[in-house]
């Protein structure tokens, strides 16, 4: 087996993810080799052979490019397999290389499972094992599934450029509007989740982060839904933090969210659900329901 | 203009899964079934299109059982003009390549300007259906749209990358779109569409008649996560719960 790893690179920097590609290679044990589209100034630190494209020829988001660009190094390196992290552009290229590879594509690999690899199904309730039928295969990582490679040596650079037309325009980058607070600071975090049922009742939310002298967050669907600002998103789409207490409230574990707070020191989980997936990364998990527990800690801490 | 909105029906994904009795798939009996969340995302996008233009034709299509139809009828009172079920019982054991791969087979002769689709299902997550789709009628694919605009025959969305970044994309029609959450507020149907919905045309077209391709991914097994939380779960009554998680954070951690 021999895998080609895509490192990935954004706004001048080469993204620390990279590594992790390198840490799941090292841990399969198989021969690889890396893809970056990006630039001489960034190189990853690894001891291995490296196909670089210019970022400033063929563009940060330039799929129909980058596409023909790794199937060209897949060629080079003769590897069949092809590693992506599962993000943003990781989902969006792996697909187009699969389907030009005639390959199976296993998205989202938490584990190595003997010859095969397991995927979370139903919001990580479920956990499927699955095989590639095909000859070559392409892989996309969950993030943070794997450990990081340790960042030593240098890669023999060798240069790609591709003539291929592209589909779509890049316009550039935004960052989404910056807000009142840096969670990634604060020492106590209490997360409001779906779980708390309206959007009222975030204010209890708010009322026991205030008794703990902490701030409050909420998971995606909170924000999503208006009920919280995008600043107090956790997440890998929010912020991703590590307080020395996190109080989960009525978050059942999506992936994401796990990704954005799995690193804090302490965490208790307050769920009717005594299965629910943040059950795996939570320290205590009181089973109650969130709106009658809240209001009566916050009494009790208050008092 | 001519648009295509690909949904899936999921589980609730509140339920609690079983295992069935195959050891690759859950028991589907029991469940309560909706439409796939980022879908729903994509129906209201293909609506507002329509909206948009004016005189737009819309369909709304799902690979599946004969249930199905509910997630297509509500999609019909959400606004879409018909509904195509790709009859196929056992689409649970299909794999993202033959999804795609029918969808593509049905759309190719049909020239559909814009096509929608969710980023992902809630059940599989693989997130291929889509740009697999695109890739197949060779038109360009964006992913991840957190907010989209059409003018003249041209795309722009943008698309929601890690850590509160955006990327501003633009792609001329034919073209593709997944969406992600928080793209809109999906609308409710209302009653007088429901009852307007029971009159639109739905058409089944036998799976065997689009899929010619086989699976490239086998799974091998589905099973509950192994618990390797170590986590200390307690119940009982609400005041004493509140007691023991106070003297846990006293002893366990330096905030109280």
């Amino acid at each position: 087996m021999k895998a080609l790893l895509v490192g990935e690179y954004r706004e001048g920097k080469l993204l620390e993810s990279t590594y992790e590609l390198v840490g799941f290679a090292q841990k399969l044990g198989c021969e690889f080799e890396l893809f970056l589209v990006g630039t001489e100034a960034a190189l990853p630190q690894v001891n291995a052979k490296l196909y670089l494209a210019d970022v400033a020829t063929v563009g940060e988001y330039n799929p129909a490019l980058h596409k023909q660009l790794i199937l060209d190094a897949v060629d080079k390196a003769n590897a069949d397999t092809v590693v992506f992290l599962h993000s943003s552009s990781g989902w969006d290229l792996a697909p187009r290389v699969a389907l030009a590879l005639g390959a199976a594509q296993l998205s989202e690999v938490v584990e190595i499972k003997g010859d095969g690899y397991l995927l979370p199904a139903c919001n990580a309730k479920l956990r499927r094992t699955v095989k590639a039928a095909t000859g070559k295969s392409v892989i996309t990582l969950q993030a943070g599934a794997f450990m990081p490679a340790e960042q030593s040596g240098a890669p023999q650079v060798e240069k790609l450029t591709t003539s291929t037309p592209a589909q779509s325009e890049f316009l550039g980058y935004e960052q989404a509007e910056a807000g009142q607070v840096d969670l990634g600071k604060a020492e106590i975090i209490v997360s409001a989740g779906r779980g708390v049922g309206k959007p009222e009742n975030v204010a209890m939310i708010q009322a026991l982060a205030e008794a703990l002298g902490g701030e409050y967050g909420a998971s995606r669907p909170v924000v999503d839904a208006g009920w919280a600002p995008h600043d107090r998103q956790v997440g890998t789409t929010g912020q991703v933090v590590s307080p020395k207490l996190y109080v989960a409230c009525g978050i059942s574990g999506a992936i994401q969210h796990l990704a954005g707070m799995k690193k804090s020191e302490f965490i208790l989980a307050i769920n009717t659900d005594k299965d629910a997936p943040i059950g795996e990364v939570a320290d205590v998990l009181v089973v109650a329901d969130i709106k009658q527990f809240a209001p009566a800690l916050t009494a009790k801490l208050a008092g | 203009m001519n648009i295509l909105v690909c949904i899936k029906q999921v589980p609730d994904m509140e339920s609690r899964f079983k295992v069935a009795a195959s050891g690759t798939w859950f028991e589907e009996s029991d469940l309560a079934w909706r439409i796939n969340e980022y879908d729903e995302f994509a129906v209201e996008q293909a609506v507002k299109l329509k909206e948009q233009l004016g005189d737009a034709d819309l369909t709304v299509l799902s690979i599946g059982p004969a249930r199905v139809k509910e997630a297509l009828k509500k999609a019909l009172a959400m606004g879409c003009e018909r509904a195509v079920n790709i009859v196929d019982p056992a689409a649970a054991e299909k794999d993202s390549f033959q999804i795609a791969s029918s969808i593509a087979a049905f759309a190719k002769d049909k020239s559909f300007d814009v096509i929608f689709t969710g980023m992902q299902s809630q059940d599989r997550g693989s997130g291929q259906v889509g740009v697999l789709v695109a890739e197949l009628l060779g038109i360009p694919v964006l992913t991840t749209a957190v907010e989209f605009e059409y003018t003249d025959g041209s795309i722009t969305v943008r698309r929601e990358l890690e850590g509160g970044l955006r990327a501003a994309v633009k792609a001329s029609t034919p073209a593709l779109v997944t969406c992600q959450l928080g793209l809109n507020t999906p609308r409710y149907p209302t009653l007088p569409n429901i009852m307007k919905a029971k009159k639109k045309e739905l058409l089944e077209i036998p799976i065997g008649e689009l899929l010619k391709d086989e699976a490239r991914l086998t799974t091998l097994a589905l099973a509950y996560p192994e618990k390797k939380g170590s986590a200390l779960v307690l119940e009982g009554e609400i005041g004493e719960l509140v007691d023991k998680v106070i003297g846990i954070l006293k002893e366990k951690t330096s905030v109280l």
